[in-house]
């Protein structure tokens, strides 16, 4: 037990050393991939790279027909979603402040610099994440993680497409068009594949909203009816009917 | 077809390159096979374009099962999802909960006690050989067999659920592996049920293929049909019994090593055409490596505990990070990609379909073919419809 152990440890300080020597390989054939690291604290230790959209086909390219790496076998892409964050933080501020001081002519008001805790909240923007494991068949190596990140979740959700370089990869980026609403420029057919045409709306987001029916008809029940009282301010703010969004 | 004829020079001649102009007077006919259609397994659509009978378009739809298994399971705890997995392809339950379970057991670095490490095996094996006979049993019945060959097979198929509705209290269902172990243990009895039933398993593929292998109207139906090359095979990510059967030699069980199958001596069959008779081929070997696992892990067990005693199974959150693990499901690579933020319910989990993605080259595999042979194409990639729409 304590022996694999060690070898775990062991393998996952090579799994590592090879993200980074992958990396240095990616910079050295792709100039300005702009790829870095994300590193996995978890046990599986996993570590994946991420990199920019724009040099994603070149990158993708060379990771497929390098001799050494040769990565031809993509097994898994699907999407992640990251929402809006709020974040709050402590934060030290030092600010004036008047003060009754006592002076020599009695008490003064006097401006005296006080260090105070405060919390601050900032929004950090979310977006949308396509997440590919990568094997190679020829080297039996692998996996390989690698991810892209989109602008944001509502206009910049356009990401390129690897299914030129990976047919694998053809139903699965389907997939997250239809699930996530990340849209892949250069898919050959990209339209969605377990919701049906006429749907609107992302189900595998994290904001997703469920429809208060599922029948073609609606049905006129109290847990209806009480489902669609409770959002009826959010189809007035961003524009979705749930009701078109059920069967029909 | 004259006797001196090759497999390969049969082979080439039923290759027919595909036709993309329609030709004849009567245009195009469009069919819809399915979503309501004998072959297809459960409610899966191929949208057909033909040219006679020559396929010239084919389009998958899919989507009719779809419940959206992995939302579902965003908002359930990670043991929670364990009895759903089985719903996924459910002639395979068993390795679906390997596969999660090996998933999380990586996101949480946990270890497993080698008599359950040794039960997984047995149990894998088994689920393998109920599905690759089903398998072709349902490929026969879709070939005109019908019923015979369908009845063997799930003969056999019956005395394996059996064993399982013993040990796990379900036949399909069984929901049996936990994190860290499984869920009870195997009694003697048990055991000695399971070589009974394995030693009478040579008889029966010996028997099946007595009735099929060499069988003529098998043989003209399948060879040379449905062809699929070796590097559009990788390419597309086509794992398990259709890719070895293309020729690439890729077991996730000889690669990874995952469990305990570093200790196992057997093969990878593979074929050589890509066609429908090497996939049947493959299975069927693949059965007899099956049997020679089995017989190797019933007589090392070791005795010992099941569940590793550090297993947390109360209060379960996995700390911050993501793993995905592998397996060789009978179908293919059946994975699970999981991210925890630290909460009690994974933060994305997903399932790398096996069944989805064989299915990205049909429409390859079928142009230019007959639309009877659409049928057995389709057939020979073995899919489950609980599986492709999740």
């Amino acid at each position: 037990m304590r022996q694999s152990k060690e070898l775990a440890a062991r393998s996952q300080e090579q799994i590592l050393k090879t993200v980074e020597e992958i990396k240095s390989a990616i910079e050295a054939a792709v100039p300005g991939a702009g790829a870095e690291v994300v590193p996995n604290p978890g046990p599986a230790a996993q570590h994946s790279l991420r990199f920019a959209a724009s040099s994603a086909i070149a990158v993708a390219t060379f990771l497929r027909d390098d001799p050494e790496l040769a990565f031809d076998f993509l097994s898994n892409v699907t999407g992640v979603d990251w929402p809006d964050k709020e974040i709050a933080e402590k934060v030290k501020v030092t600010r004036q402040v008047l003060k009754t001081v006592d002076g020599p002519d009695g008490k003064v008001e006097q401006a005296v610099e006080e260090t105070v805790d405060e919390t601050r909240k900032r929004i950090e923007p979310g977006c949308l994440e396509v997440v590919y494991h990568l094997y190679s068949v020829a080297k039996k190596h692998g996996p390989l993680v690698i991810r892209m990140r989109t602008g944001n979740r509502t206009d910049q959700v356009e990401l390129p497409s690897l299914t030129p370089i990976w047919r694998a990869a053809e139903l699965q980026e389907r997939e997250v068009f239809d699930l996530y609403g990340i849209v892949f420029t250069g898919h050959p057919d990209l339209r969605r594949i377990l919701m049906w045409d006429g749907f609107k709306d992302y189900p595998m987001r994290k904001d997703y909203v469920e429809p208060d029916d599922y029948e073609y008809e609606p049905t006129a029940h109290d847990h209806v009816l009480a489902r669609a009282q409770g959002h009826r301010s959010r189809e007035q703010g961003t524009g979705i009917s749930d009701q078109d969004s059920s069967a029909g | 077809m004259t006797p001196t004829e090759t497999k390969s020079e049969r082979a080439a001649g039923w290759n027919r390159p595909p036709v993309v102009e329609p030709g004849g007077e009567g245009g195009l006919l469009e069919v819809a096979m399915g979503p309501h259609h004998p072959s297809t397994h459960g409610v899966f659509r191929m949208d057909v374009a033909l040219d006679g009978e020559r396929v010239i378009k084919l389009k998958p739809v899919f989507g009719y099962l779809h419940r959206n298994h992995e939302k579902i399971a965003e908002q359930a705890s990670y043991l929670a999802s364990m009895p759903y997995t089985d719903r996924l392809d459910y002639f395979c339950s068993l390795t679906n909960n390997w596969a999660y379970a090996l998933a999380v057991e990586k996101l949480v670095g946990q270890e497993v006690p080698e008599r359950a490490e040794y039960i997984r095996v047995i149990l894998a094996e088994l689920t393998r050989i109920q599905n690759h006979a089903s398998t072709i049993g349902f490929l026969l019945q879709e070939m005109g067999a019908s019923g015979t060959p369908l009845m063997y097979a799930f003969r056999e198929r019956e005395k394996i659920l059996d064993l399982f509705e013993g040990l796990t209290g379900s036949r399909m269902m069984c929901n049996y592996m936990r994190f860290g172990g499984c869920r009870v243990d195997v009694s003697a009895a048990w055991l000695d049920a399971t070589r009974k039933v394995v030693a009478g398993l040579p008889a029966f593929v010996n028997e099946f293929e007595a009735l099929l292998t060499s069988n003529e109207i098998l043989m003209a139906r399948c060879q040379g049909v449905g062809v699929l090359p070796a590097d559009l095979a990788v390419n597309a990510g086509i794992s398990g019994p259709m890719l070895r059967a293309s020729g690439v030699n890729y077991d996730i069980r000889k690669v990874d090593h995952y469990g305990i199958y570093d200790r196992f001596k057997f093969r990878v069959p593979l074929g050589d055409h890509g066609d429908i008779y090497d996939r049947y081929m493959v299975r069927v070997l693949e059965i007899r490596e099956s049997i020679a696992i089995l017989d190797q892990a019933l007589r090392d067990i070791p005795a010992g505990p099941i569940m590793d005693v550090k297993a947390k199974i109360r209060g379960f959150r996995p700390k911050p990070g993501e793993a995905y693990g592998r397996i060789e499901a009978p179908k293919g690579e059946l994975g699970f990609y999981l991210i925890s933020d630290g909460s009690p319910n994974p933060y994305r989990y997903r399932v790398r379909p096996p069944s989805l993605i064989n299915l990205t080259i049909l429409e390859d595999m079928c142009l230019g073919q007959n639309v009877a042979d659409v049928v057995l194409i389709f057939g020979s990639v073995d899919i489950v419809l609980g599986e492709v729409d999740r």
